[in-house]
């Protein structure tokens, strides 16, 4: 309603236990005014409840849920200035378009709420539309209008929860560089909850990667895929190569691994790790194919495989490089024109430049990791 | 069929057309399975209605000894009006009041099984339903001892002298409309628990989240879209509640008999069959006029 007061959002050692499921733990972060933040995660890793404690239809076990100064984490949620887009839209059947978006005005007991409503329902480029019923409308126009029924209340924080999960490819990007030039016009913090991990870079200006009710990374989308933490985050953020080996510490500005019989290095600023059981990461776009070693240009890095898979997906192939010990590479070549295609079956080298690789701490048990820990679409592709 | 039409079949001669023998039974078929419905109607409905017309104008002054003859005495409407108007009254204002206790007691009711139950749901709907597997009478003579001058409730009551020392439950009013709203309360609560059972918690969650009190999310939302299940179950109630005789006849005295009261003792007792008939008219025009204007106050698109 009035100017909002300057105000973060911030979550500190925010904990939300179902029994003895802990959905949430020990949570702590900072959200910065009129930031685009997104929480990435699978399904029940815990974003949702996180989302669902902000907007205060969940209320947590213990910690704080503060706005600028102030801890709203037991307000009853008509009292927060919080709105949600839901995943289900939750629009209200029996009320036409207009009263839905009006609602919030309503209950605040604002009387003339036509200009507002108008102008929210021509933001979302629904003019015209306040007389339909929401069964009227189609999937995309009542995700549009569950976002005009929440903005309008100009909220501290705009929740999203989901709200493209139910929309086709096409529509679920229009949409999202629709959400990203509303947010940036009204320049309300949104908080987007989404398990797709491209509907998060896409959007967001910082992302924080949840798992098991804990953050696992957060920063902006480029440095968590560029530089993961975790071999969670790097497998979860697109799609990476992970080989188990051993560092042995770091001499001159490189951390030296031995993986699977082979040496390598890494830059130290890369490396997360510089001793012990290592995973040596490489994105399957950083890696590139070669018939034979002594096409490797100078100071880059290789292993020897076969090519045991080739998908064509137009604006790149992606092949599988079976290694002398038996793991399966990701190799991603775009379709530049430049290379020719590797046919299958052909013996042939991946090589990728030292500063495109990262090493991150390995549980000793753990082996190599190349395909996603889980089946989520992979970037390259879509 | 449609897919069909739309392609051009090349040869340039139209689609062939479906046998005309097949579709002409397809459409006589809803009117072959309204059938048995209809007649059924016709005969134990519609015959009888016009009988019940036509003896509602009977001459009056005749008896079942000595035959009616068909006066069209228009007059035995104003006449049993005259005489019975305070029935017909106390009819609507027994159903009324036992109309209003019986949504404070089944809203919630309703609400509870509904939305807040869990797995304790069909045991709580066999619950409501299960006193009519007993016959309606065994039930209003069941409550018939439990408000008895000597009965535990009375001697209660008289003891914490919220009743006088000779003071009665039975053969009151409020007997009366106590029979009638345990009676049909199941009329109510099953429509509504139907309509509450498909709310959508989550419209409750996205009305708190845009501002609304629980007063207000209940006012704007649960209200509104259990409408359909509400105006159902009004109606269930009130209709046959304005209607009854037993729970009157049973609970009460003539002092509180209801319109039913008459028209039996009209048909059974006094053998008038021209008051009787034009009784039963007057109540069902009476119950026609008070649901649609109800129904056009209240009624939703869902209804009407």
């Amino acid at each position: 309603m009035a100017e909002t007061p300057a105000g973060d959002l911030r979550l500190a050692n925010l904990t939300k236990r179902f029994g003895i499921f802990t959905a949430v733990d020990d949570l702590s972060l900072t959200v910065p005014q009129g930031s685009f933040f997104a929480l990435l995660g699978a399904s029940g890793c815990g974003k949702t409840t996180t989302l669902r404690m902000i907007a205060g239809l969940e209320e947590p076990t213990s910690g704080q849920v503060l706005l600028g100064d102030r801890d709203i984490a037991r307000l009853r949620p008509y009292k927060r200035p919080v709105n949600t887009v839901f995943q289900s839209y939750a629009l209200f059947p029996h009320l036409n378009i207009f009263e839905n978006v009006a609602f919030g005005l309503r209950r605040r007991g604002i009387r003339s709420v036509d200009d507002e409503v108008l102008r929210m329902l021509s933001l979302v480029q629904l003019d015209g539309y306040g007389n339909r019923r929401p069964a009227q409308l189609s999937g995309g126009q009542q995700q549009r209008v569950a976002l005009a029924r929440a903005l309008i209340n100009r909220p501290q924080v705009l929740l999203l929860d989901e709200p493209l999960g139910a929309l086709d490819l096409k529509l679920r990007r229009q949409m999202q560089i629709e959400l990203k030039r509303i947010q940036t016009e009204v320049g309300i913090t949104f908080v987007h909850v989404t398990h797709d991990q491209e509907e998060a870079m896409t959007m967001a200006d910082t992302v924080a990667v949840m798992n098991a009710g804990r953050i696992e990374q957060l920063g902006a989308p480029a440095d968590i895929y560029e530089f993961p933490a975790t071999a969670f985050v790097a497998n979860f953020l697109g799609q990476s190569n992970l080989l188990a080996g051993e560092a042995a510490g770091t001499a001159g500005g490189e951390v030296a691994v031995t993986a699977h019989g082979g040496r390598f290095s890494v830059p130290a600023g890369r490396a997360r790790a510089d001793r012990g059981a290592v995973h040596l990461g490489v994105r399957p776009e950083k890696l590139h194919l070669v018939g034979s070693a002594d096409q490797v240009p100078a100071g880059h890095q290789h292993v020897t495989g076969v090519v045991t898979d080739a998908s064509y997906v137009g604006v790149s192939t992606q092949y599988l490089l079976r290694t002398g010990w038996g793991t399966e590479l990701s190799v991603f070549a775009a379709n530049s024109g430049a290379v020719a295609q590797v046919p299958v079956g052909s013996e042939a080298v991946a090589y990728w430049d030292p500063r495109h690789a990262f090493l991150l701490p390995r549980d000793v048990a753990d082996s190599d990791r190349t395909s996603p820990v889980l089946d989520e679409p992979v970037g390259a592709s879509s | 069929m449609t897919l069909l039409a739309q392609v051009p079949t090349g040869s340039g001669q139209p689609p062939p057309e479906p046998p005309a023998a097949r579709s002409g039974r397809y459409r006589l078929l809803p009117y072959l399975l309204l059938l048995p419905g209809a007649a059924w109607l016709l005969v134990f409905f519609g015959v009888p209605l016009v009988q019940l017309a036509s003896a509602s104008l009977y001459d009056p002054s005749g008896s079942l000894s000595t035959g009616y003859a068909m006066t069209w005495a228009f007059g035995n409407y104003p006449d049993v009006l005259q005489a019975y108007w305070p029935q017909f009254l106390r009819s609507f204002g027994y159903a009324g009041v036992a109309l209003v206790l019986a949504l404070l007691l089944g809203y919630p009711l309703a609400y509870a099984i509904a939305q807040k139950a869990g797995r304790w749901k069909n045991l709580l709907l066999v619950c409501v339903v299960a006193p009519m597997f007993t016959s309606f009478l065994v039930r209003t003579l069941a409550w018939k001892t439990i408000l008895s001058d000597n009965g535990a409730l009375v001697g209660l009551l008289r003891d914490v002298h919220l009743l006088a020392p000779d003071g009665r439950l039975l053969a009151t009013p409020f007997a009366v409309v106590l029979g009638l709203t345990y009676n049909f309360l199941p009329f109510l609560v099953l429509p509504l628990y139907a309509s509450l059972e498909r709310l959508d918690y989550r419209l409750l969650e996205a009305a708190s989240d845009l501002y609304a009190s629980p007063v207000e999310a209940f006012r704007r939302v649960t209200l509104p879209l259990s409408m359909p299940g509400l105006i159902a179950g009004t109606l269930l109630f009130f209709i046959p509640a304005s209607g009854d005789y037993i729970n009157a006849e049973l609970l009460g005295t003539p002092n509180e008999y209801m319109i039913g009261n008459v028209i039996d003792s009209a048909f059974l007792v006094r053998l008038d069959y021209p008051q009787g008939a034009a009784l039963s008219f007057l109540l069902m025009a009476a119950i026609l006029a008070v649901v649609f204007g109800y129904l056009r106050r209240a009624g939703t698109e869902e209804v009407l």
